[in-house]
Protein backbone atom coordinates (compact mmCIF):
# COMPACT_ATOMS: atom_id res chain seq x y z
CA UNK A 1 0.00 0.00 0.00
CA UNK A 2 2.36 2.73 -1.07
CA UNK A 3 0.96 5.96 -2.39
CA UNK A 4 2.97 8.59 -4.22
CA UNK A 5 4.25 11.26 -1.79
CA UNK A 6 2.02 14.31 -1.80
CA UNK A 7 3.63 17.54 -2.90
CA UNK A 8 3.89 19.62 0.31
CA UNK A 9 2.42 22.68 -1.36
CA UNK A 10 -0.96 21.03 -1.94
CA UNK A 11 -1.21 19.90 1.70
CA UNK A 12 -0.31 23.40 2.87
CA UNK A 13 -2.78 24.89 0.39
CA UNK A 14 -5.51 22.57 1.71
CA UNK A 15 -4.69 23.54 5.32
CA UNK A 16 -4.90 27.20 4.38
CA UNK A 17 -8.15 26.63 2.47
CA UNK A 18 -9.68 25.02 5.59
CA UNK A 19 -8.38 27.85 7.77
CA UNK A 20 -9.75 30.42 5.31
CA UNK A 21 -13.17 28.74 5.18
CA UNK A 22 -13.69 29.57 8.86
CA UNK A 23 -13.62 33.31 8.16
CA UNK A 24 -16.75 33.16 6.02
CA UNK A 25 -18.45 30.62 8.28
CA UNK A 26 -21.32 31.75 10.47
CA UNK A 27 -19.82 29.53 13.17
CA UNK A 28 -16.90 31.88 13.68
CA UNK A 29 -19.34 34.52 14.90
CA UNK A 30 -21.31 32.04 16.96
CA UNK A 31 -18.12 30.65 18.52
CA UNK A 32 -16.91 34.16 19.25
CA UNK A 33 -20.10 34.95 21.17
CA UNK A 34 -20.19 31.59 22.94
CA UNK A 35 -16.57 31.76 24.11
CA UNK A 36 -16.96 35.34 25.35
CA UNK A 37 -19.51 33.77 27.69
CA UNK A 38 -17.11 30.96 28.64
CA UNK A 39 -14.20 33.36 29.21
CA UNK A 40 -16.41 35.42 31.52
CA UNK A 41 -17.47 32.24 33.33
CA UNK A 42 -13.82 31.30 33.96
CA UNK A 43 -13.15 34.76 35.38
CA UNK A 44 -16.25 34.67 37.60
CA UNK A 45 -15.31 31.30 39.10
CA UNK A 46 -11.82 32.53 39.98
CA UNK A 47 -9.65 30.72 37.42
CA UNK A 48 -6.60 32.34 35.84
CA UNK A 49 -6.63 33.53 32.24
CA UNK A 50 -4.06 30.88 31.23
CA UNK A 51 -6.10 28.08 32.81
CA UNK A 52 -9.30 29.28 31.11
CA UNK A 53 -7.60 29.43 27.70
CA UNK A 54 -6.03 25.99 28.30
CA UNK A 55 -9.49 24.59 29.08
CA UNK A 56 -10.84 26.02 25.81
CA UNK A 57 -8.09 24.33 23.78
CA UNK A 58 -7.98 21.01 25.68
CA UNK A 59 -11.69 20.37 26.17
CA UNK A 60 -12.85 21.97 22.89
CA UNK A 61 -16.54 21.25 23.51
CA UNK A 62 -18.71 24.05 24.88
CA UNK A 63 -21.17 22.16 27.10
CA UNK A 64 -18.41 20.06 28.75
CA UNK A 65 -16.32 23.16 29.40
CA UNK A 66 -19.24 25.00 31.04
CA UNK A 67 -19.80 21.99 33.33
CA UNK A 68 -16.08 21.74 34.15
CA UNK A 69 -15.67 25.43 35.03
CA UNK A 70 -18.84 25.83 37.04
CA UNK A 71 -18.56 22.51 38.92
CA UNK A 72 -14.82 22.78 39.63
CA UNK A 73 -15.23 26.42 40.62
CA UNK A 74 -18.08 25.53 42.96
CA UNK A 75 -15.95 22.83 44.62
CA UNK A 76 -17.85 19.72 43.46
CA UNK A 77 -16.13 16.34 43.91
CA UNK A 78 -13.72 15.38 41.15
CA UNK A 79 -15.45 12.06 40.42
CA UNK A 80 -18.79 13.82 40.02
CA UNK A 81 -17.28 16.34 37.61
CA UNK A 82 -15.55 13.65 35.54
CA UNK A 83 -18.84 11.75 35.18
CA UNK A 84 -20.84 14.87 34.27
CA UNK A 85 -18.24 15.94 31.69
CA UNK A 86 -18.05 12.42 30.24
CA UNK A 87 -21.84 12.14 29.91
CA UNK A 88 -22.11 15.51 28.17
CA UNK A 89 -19.56 14.43 25.56
CA UNK A 90 -21.12 11.16 24.33
CA UNK A 91 -22.18 12.87 21.09
CA UNK A 92 -18.52 13.20 20.07
CA UNK A 93 -18.24 9.44 19.48
CA UNK A 94 -20.80 9.09 16.64
CA UNK A 95 -19.65 12.43 15.20
CA UNK A 96 -16.04 11.22 14.93
CA UNK A 97 -17.11 7.82 13.57
CA UNK A 98 -19.25 9.53 10.89
CA UNK A 99 -16.53 12.01 9.85
CA UNK A 100 -13.28 10.02 9.84
CA UNK A 101 -14.22 7.68 6.96
CA UNK A 102 -14.61 10.82 4.82
CA UNK A 103 -11.05 11.98 5.43
CA UNK A 104 -8.93 8.84 5.71
CA UNK A 105 -7.60 6.43 3.13
CA UNK A 106 -6.89 2.74 3.67
CA UNK A 107 -3.22 3.50 4.36
CA UNK A 108 -3.79 6.45 6.72
CA UNK A 109 -1.99 6.01 10.08
CA UNK A 110 -4.23 6.31 13.15
CA UNK A 111 -2.05 9.03 14.73
CA UNK A 112 -2.80 11.33 11.82
CA UNK A 113 -6.48 11.14 12.79
CA UNK A 114 -5.98 12.15 16.43
CA UNK A 115 -5.83 15.90 15.69
CA UNK A 116 -8.88 15.99 13.36
CA UNK A 117 -10.72 13.92 16.00
CA UNK A 118 -9.70 16.41 18.71
CA UNK A 119 -10.97 19.33 16.61
CA UNK A 120 -14.32 17.55 16.17
CA UNK A 121 -17.00 19.62 17.90
CA UNK A 122 -20.42 20.60 16.61
CA UNK A 123 -19.24 23.66 14.66
CA UNK A 124 -16.32 21.92 12.99
CA UNK A 125 -18.31 18.71 12.33
CA UNK A 126 -21.24 20.46 10.69
CA UNK A 127 -18.97 22.52 8.43
CA UNK A 128 -16.69 19.58 7.64
CA UNK A 129 -19.61 17.34 6.65
CA UNK A 130 -20.85 20.11 4.34
CA UNK A 131 -17.53 21.19 2.80
CA UNK A 132 -15.44 17.98 2.66
CA UNK A 133 -17.14 16.42 -0.40
CA UNK A 134 -15.72 19.29 -2.48
CA UNK A 135 -12.14 18.74 -1.21
CA UNK A 136 -9.87 16.13 -2.90
CA UNK A 137 -9.58 13.11 -0.60
CA UNK A 138 -5.80 13.27 -0.22
CA UNK A 139 -6.11 16.82 1.19
CA UNK A 140 -9.03 16.31 3.56
CA UNK A 141 -7.02 15.73 6.77
CA UNK A 142 -5.08 18.96 6.21
CA UNK A 143 -8.32 20.75 5.36
CA UNK A 144 -9.92 19.57 8.63
CA UNK A 145 -6.89 20.66 10.63
CA UNK A 146 -7.13 24.07 8.95
CA UNK A 147 -10.81 24.36 9.87
CA UNK A 148 -10.05 23.31 13.45
CA UNK A 149 -7.15 25.77 13.78
CA UNK A 150 -9.30 28.64 12.49
CA UNK A 151 -12.11 27.92 14.93
CA UNK A 152 -9.68 27.36 17.83
CA UNK A 153 -8.05 30.73 17.12
CA UNK A 154 -11.46 32.46 17.12
CA UNK A 155 -12.48 30.70 20.34
CA UNK A 156 -9.18 31.55 22.07
CA UNK A 157 -9.45 35.23 21.14
CA UNK A 158 -13.02 35.27 22.43
CA UNK A 159 -12.06 33.47 25.67
CA UNK A 160 -9.46 36.17 26.41
CA UNK A 161 -11.93 38.94 25.49
CA UNK A 162 -14.67 37.46 27.67
CA UNK A 163 -12.28 36.99 30.60
CA UNK A 164 -11.52 40.71 30.63
CA UNK A 165 -15.11 41.81 29.86
CA UNK A 166 -16.58 39.57 32.57
CA UNK A 167 -17.59 42.19 35.12
CA UNK A 168 -19.03 44.50 32.47
CA UNK A 169 -21.46 42.07 30.77
CA UNK A 170 -25.13 42.89 31.51
CA UNK A 171 -27.14 39.74 32.48
CA UNK A 172 -29.39 39.89 29.39
CA UNK A 173 -26.27 40.00 27.19
CA UNK A 174 -24.88 36.90 28.94
CA UNK A 175 -28.24 35.16 28.47
CA UNK A 176 -28.23 36.03 24.76
CA UNK A 177 -24.67 34.65 24.41
CA UNK A 178 -25.72 31.35 26.03
CA UNK A 179 -28.71 31.20 23.64
CA UNK A 180 -26.35 31.25 20.63
CA UNK A 181 -25.46 27.57 21.09
CA UNK A 182 -28.94 26.00 20.72
CA UNK A 183 -29.91 28.42 17.91
CA UNK A 184 -26.79 27.82 15.83
CA UNK A 185 -26.81 24.04 16.47
CA UNK A 186 -30.42 23.87 15.28
CA UNK A 187 -30.07 26.03 12.14
CA UNK A 188 -26.89 24.35 10.95
CA UNK A 189 -28.24 20.84 11.58
CA UNK A 190 -31.36 21.79 9.63
CA UNK A 191 -29.24 23.07 6.75
CA UNK A 192 -27.18 19.87 6.66
CA UNK A 193 -30.14 17.50 6.94
CA UNK A 194 -30.64 16.81 3.26
CA UNK A 195 -31.75 13.19 3.51
CA UNK A 196 -35.06 12.11 5.02
CA UNK A 197 -33.25 9.95 7.62
CA UNK A 198 -31.37 13.00 8.95
CA UNK A 199 -34.53 15.13 9.13
CA UNK A 200 -36.40 12.37 10.95
CA UNK A 201 -33.49 11.93 13.39
CA UNK A 202 -33.50 15.68 14.08
CA UNK A 203 -37.26 15.86 14.60
CA UNK A 204 -37.50 12.75 16.78
CA UNK A 205 -34.41 13.77 18.78
CA UNK A 206 -35.93 17.19 19.53
CA UNK A 207 -38.94 15.42 21.07
CA UNK A 208 -37.30 12.42 22.77
CA UNK A 209 -34.30 14.32 24.23
CA UNK A 210 -36.27 16.48 26.68
CA UNK A 211 -38.79 13.65 27.35
CA UNK A 212 -36.03 11.25 28.44
CA UNK A 213 -34.52 14.02 30.59
CA UNK A 214 -37.95 14.81 32.07
CA UNK A 215 -38.47 11.12 32.93
CA UNK A 216 -35.05 11.11 34.65
CA UNK A 217 -33.73 8.27 32.51
CA UNK A 218 -30.02 7.89 33.27
CA UNK A 219 -27.73 8.77 30.30
CA UNK A 220 -30.82 10.42 28.80
CA UNK A 221 -29.01 12.01 25.83
CA UNK A 222 -27.35 8.77 24.79
CA UNK A 223 -30.54 6.68 24.98
CA UNK A 224 -32.77 9.29 23.35
CA UNK A 225 -30.18 9.66 20.57
CA UNK A 226 -29.96 5.91 19.99
CA UNK A 227 -33.77 5.53 20.09
CA UNK A 228 -34.52 8.48 17.80
CA UNK A 229 -31.62 7.76 15.43
CA UNK A 230 -32.53 4.07 15.15
CA UNK A 231 -36.22 4.84 14.58
CA UNK A 232 -35.28 7.30 11.82
CA UNK A 233 -32.98 4.71 10.25
CA UNK A 234 -35.64 1.97 10.36
CA UNK A 235 -38.21 4.25 8.69
CA UNK A 236 -35.60 5.11 6.04
CA UNK A 237 -34.90 1.39 5.37
CA UNK A 238 -38.59 0.47 5.19
CA UNK A 239 -39.18 3.31 2.75
CA UNK A 240 -36.23 2.21 0.59
CA UNK A 241 -37.52 -1.38 0.58
CA UNK A 242 -40.98 -0.28 -0.52
CA UNK A 243 -39.63 1.62 -3.50
CA UNK B 1 -11.65 25.75 44.52
CA UNK B 2 -11.53 24.38 48.11
CA UNK B 3 -9.10 21.48 47.86
CA UNK B 4 -7.46 22.78 44.71
CA UNK B 5 -5.87 25.99 45.81
CA UNK B 6 -2.59 25.35 44.04
CA UNK B 7 -2.11 26.36 40.42
CA UNK B 8 -0.64 22.94 39.62
CA UNK B 9 -3.64 21.18 41.15
CA UNK B 10 -5.98 23.25 38.97
CA UNK B 11 -4.18 22.12 35.81
CA UNK B 12 -4.10 18.52 37.02
CA UNK B 13 -7.87 18.70 37.57
CA UNK B 14 -8.32 20.19 34.08
CA UNK B 15 -6.57 17.21 32.51
CA UNK B 16 -8.05 14.48 34.74
CA UNK B 17 -11.70 15.52 35.02
CA UNK B 18 -12.03 17.90 32.03
CA UNK B 19 -9.83 16.75 29.18
CA UNK B 20 -9.74 12.95 29.63
CA UNK B 21 -13.46 12.16 30.20
CA UNK B 22 -14.28 14.33 27.18
CA UNK B 23 -11.45 13.27 24.87
CA UNK B 24 -11.91 9.52 25.43
CA UNK B 25 -15.04 9.64 23.20
CA UNK B 26 -12.96 11.08 20.36
CA UNK B 27 -10.28 8.41 20.80
CA UNK B 28 -12.98 5.72 20.86
CA UNK B 29 -14.32 7.26 17.64
CA UNK B 30 -10.88 6.87 16.01
CA UNK B 31 -10.87 3.18 17.04
CA UNK B 32 -14.46 2.50 15.93
CA UNK B 33 -13.91 4.20 12.57
CA UNK B 34 -11.13 1.75 11.67
CA UNK B 35 -11.99 -0.30 8.64
CA UNK B 36 -15.10 1.72 7.82
CA UNK B 37 -15.16 3.38 4.44
CA UNK B 38 -17.22 6.36 3.41
CA UNK B 39 -19.98 4.35 1.74
CA UNK B 40 -20.54 1.93 4.63
CA UNK B 41 -24.26 1.49 5.32
CA UNK B 42 -23.76 1.62 9.10
CA UNK B 43 -22.59 5.24 8.76
CA UNK B 44 -26.12 6.28 7.78
CA UNK B 45 -27.29 4.96 11.17
CA UNK B 46 -24.30 6.47 13.02
CA UNK B 47 -25.01 9.86 11.47
CA UNK B 48 -28.69 9.57 12.41
CA UNK B 49 -27.73 8.83 16.04
CA UNK B 50 -25.26 11.76 16.08
CA UNK B 51 -27.95 14.07 14.67
CA UNK B 52 -30.54 12.84 17.19
CA UNK B 53 -28.15 13.34 20.15
CA UNK B 54 -27.43 16.83 18.85
CA UNK B 55 -31.18 17.48 18.62
CA UNK B 56 -31.50 16.36 22.24
CA UNK B 57 -28.74 18.82 23.27
CA UNK B 58 -30.55 21.65 21.42
CA UNK B 59 -33.90 20.87 23.05
CA UNK B 60 -32.38 20.48 26.53
CA UNK B 61 -30.40 23.74 26.29
CA UNK B 62 -33.63 25.52 25.32
CA UNK B 63 -36.00 23.93 27.84
CA UNK B 64 -33.66 23.34 30.81
CA UNK B 65 -31.62 26.49 30.17
CA UNK B 66 -28.22 26.88 31.87
CA UNK B 67 -27.12 29.77 34.11
CA UNK B 68 -28.44 33.25 33.53
CA UNK B 69 -30.40 32.09 30.44
CA UNK B 70 -32.84 30.50 32.92
CA UNK B 71 -33.91 34.02 34.00
CA UNK B 72 -35.60 34.43 30.58
CA UNK B 73 -39.08 32.80 30.82
CA UNK B 74 -39.37 29.37 29.14
CA UNK B 75 -42.22 30.43 26.74
CA UNK B 76 -39.99 33.29 25.52
CA UNK B 77 -37.09 30.89 24.85
CA UNK B 78 -39.36 28.45 22.98
CA UNK B 79 -40.98 31.24 20.96
CA UNK B 80 -37.54 32.66 20.08
CA UNK B 81 -36.41 29.28 18.71
CA UNK B 82 -39.61 28.98 16.62
CA UNK B 83 -39.25 32.55 15.29
CA UNK B 84 -35.58 31.86 14.43
CA UNK B 85 -36.66 28.66 12.65
CA UNK B 86 -39.31 30.59 10.66
CA UNK B 87 -36.69 33.16 9.63
CA UNK B 88 -34.34 30.35 8.55
CA UNK B 89 -37.05 28.81 6.33
CA UNK B 90 -38.25 32.14 4.89
CA UNK B 91 -34.82 33.70 4.26
CA UNK B 92 -33.17 31.23 1.86
CA UNK B 93 -32.37 28.63 4.57
CA UNK B 94 -29.76 31.02 5.96
CA UNK B 95 -28.17 29.94 9.27
CA UNK B 96 -27.09 33.53 9.98
CA UNK B 97 -30.63 34.90 9.43
CA UNK B 98 -32.10 32.24 11.74
CA UNK B 99 -29.56 32.94 14.49
CA UNK B 100 -29.87 36.74 14.33
CA UNK B 101 -33.69 36.79 14.24
CA UNK B 102 -33.89 34.17 17.03
CA UNK B 103 -31.52 36.25 19.20
CA UNK B 104 -33.53 39.43 18.55
CA UNK B 105 -36.73 37.59 19.49
CA UNK B 106 -35.12 36.41 22.74
CA UNK B 107 -33.93 39.90 23.75
CA UNK B 108 -37.24 41.60 22.84
CA UNK B 109 -39.22 38.85 24.61
CA UNK B 110 -37.05 39.10 27.73
CA UNK B 111 -37.58 42.87 27.87
CA UNK B 112 -41.35 42.58 27.30
CA UNK B 113 -41.88 39.70 29.75
CA UNK B 114 -39.40 40.08 32.63
CA UNK B 115 -39.55 37.23 35.11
Amino acid sequence: MSSPPEPPTSVLAAYRAGFGATWTSVFSYVLFGTYIGIGALGHDFGFTLTWTVASTLLVWAGPAQVILISALGAGASLIEIAIAVGLSAVRLLPMVVAMLPMIKRPDTRAWKLVLPAHFTAVSMWVEAMRLLPKVPRENRIAYCNGLGTGYALTATTATVTGFYLAARLPPLMSAALLFLTPLAFLMSTLRNAGMLVDRLALGLGLILGPLFAFWHIGLDLMWSGIAAGTAAYVIHRVREALR
Amino acid sequence: MSALSGEFAAYLALVLVGFLPNEMWRWLGVIFARGLDEGAEILVWVRAVATAILAGVIAKLTIFAPGVLATVPTPVRLAAVLIGFAAFVLIRRSVLAGVIVGEMALVVGALLFPQ
